[in-house]
């Protein structure tokens, strides 16, 4: 690949931090631990997008990911499960069939990313000035229906996540 | 672009480990957000290599954004009333879907 000028130590060591507090996620005991390492790796994926000139998205990811949805997590932790003094098995039966299959997935799709000579991907580009007035203009006049359903979307998950967790009065 | 679509496949690919092995529902949720993050990287890293001019993959990006928050919340909203109903949240704890 001739484009290794332009990743530069950043992106080692963000992806470093990504990879690691992921597999923390998915292998640590504490379940708690895990919501904590999932916001550090939510936190490092905002910073590949900043890389990626997705300035917007990256304030979207720390407000939506790491401000609601993993404090969500952490509520729900606390709420449910008596986790400090939890020292069963975190995993089921299917350890062994989960990393054949997560291992052989990878390999799979990086020797094919590596053999795909198709895109014709730029590697002299400029950054685009002002791409949150783009954005702003695409979800407002050609992606203003997708834009609509997605808030009936997330109206119908609120309501539905209260009449889910509301208590029966019977 | 190589390294980037490589760090999703792997993150995508641990994502999958968590989901197929673990017992506590909360887990598997977290799973799946590592999952959705590894489909927002390969987006983002489209869009800025091929289409630039264009924000597409941005777009779709903030879209899964959306329907990942839409997820948390009514599967967390799920796993308290599997909570309350059955005092654990492992998955092998309910499998039965009635009462």
């Amino acid at each position: 690949m001739t484009e290794s000028a332009d990743i530069g130590i950043v992106f080692w060591v963000l992806s470093f931090v990504i990879l690691v507090s992921a597999f923390m996620v998915v292998s640590l005991k504490n379940i708690f631990h895990c919501a904590l390492f999932l916001i550090m790796c939510l936190f490092s994926v905002a910073g590949i997008f900043v890389l990626l000139d997705a300035e917007f998205l990256a304030a979207a990811q720390v407000l939506i990911y790491v401000g609601a949805v993993a404090i969500l997590m952490i509520f729900a932790i606390m709420l449910t499960s008596n986790l400090a003094s939890r020292k069963i098995r975190q995993v089921n039966e299917n350890v062994s069939v989960g990393v054949f299959v997560s291992v052989l997935f990878a390999l799979a799709s990086i020797i094919l990313i590596a053999q795909t000579h198709i895109w014709h991907y730029k590697t002299d580009f400029t950054p685009v000035e002002n791409s949150i007035v783009i954005l702003g203009k695409y979800l407002m006049i050609q992606y203003v229906l997708p834009f609509e359903v997605v808030s009936i979307l997330l109206l119908a998950s609120l309501i539905g996540a209260i009449v889910l967790a509301r208590k029966e009065r019977s | 672009m190589f390294y980037y679509l490589a760090l999703a496949a792997i993150l995508f690919s641990i994502g999958m480990f968590g989901v197929l092995t673990r017992r506590n529902t909360i887990g598997i949720l977290m799973s799946l957000e590592l999952m959705f993050n590894a489909a927002n990287i390969n987006f983002v890293a489209f869009n800025r290599y091929i289409i630039t001019e264009s924000m597409a993959g941005q777009l779709f990006a903030i879209f899964i954004i959306v329907v990942a928050a839409a997820e948390a919340t009514v599967g967390l909203a799920i796993v308290l009333l599997v909570y309350r109903n059955w005092k654990g949240i492992d998955s092998d704890n309910y499998s039965v879907m009635k009462w």
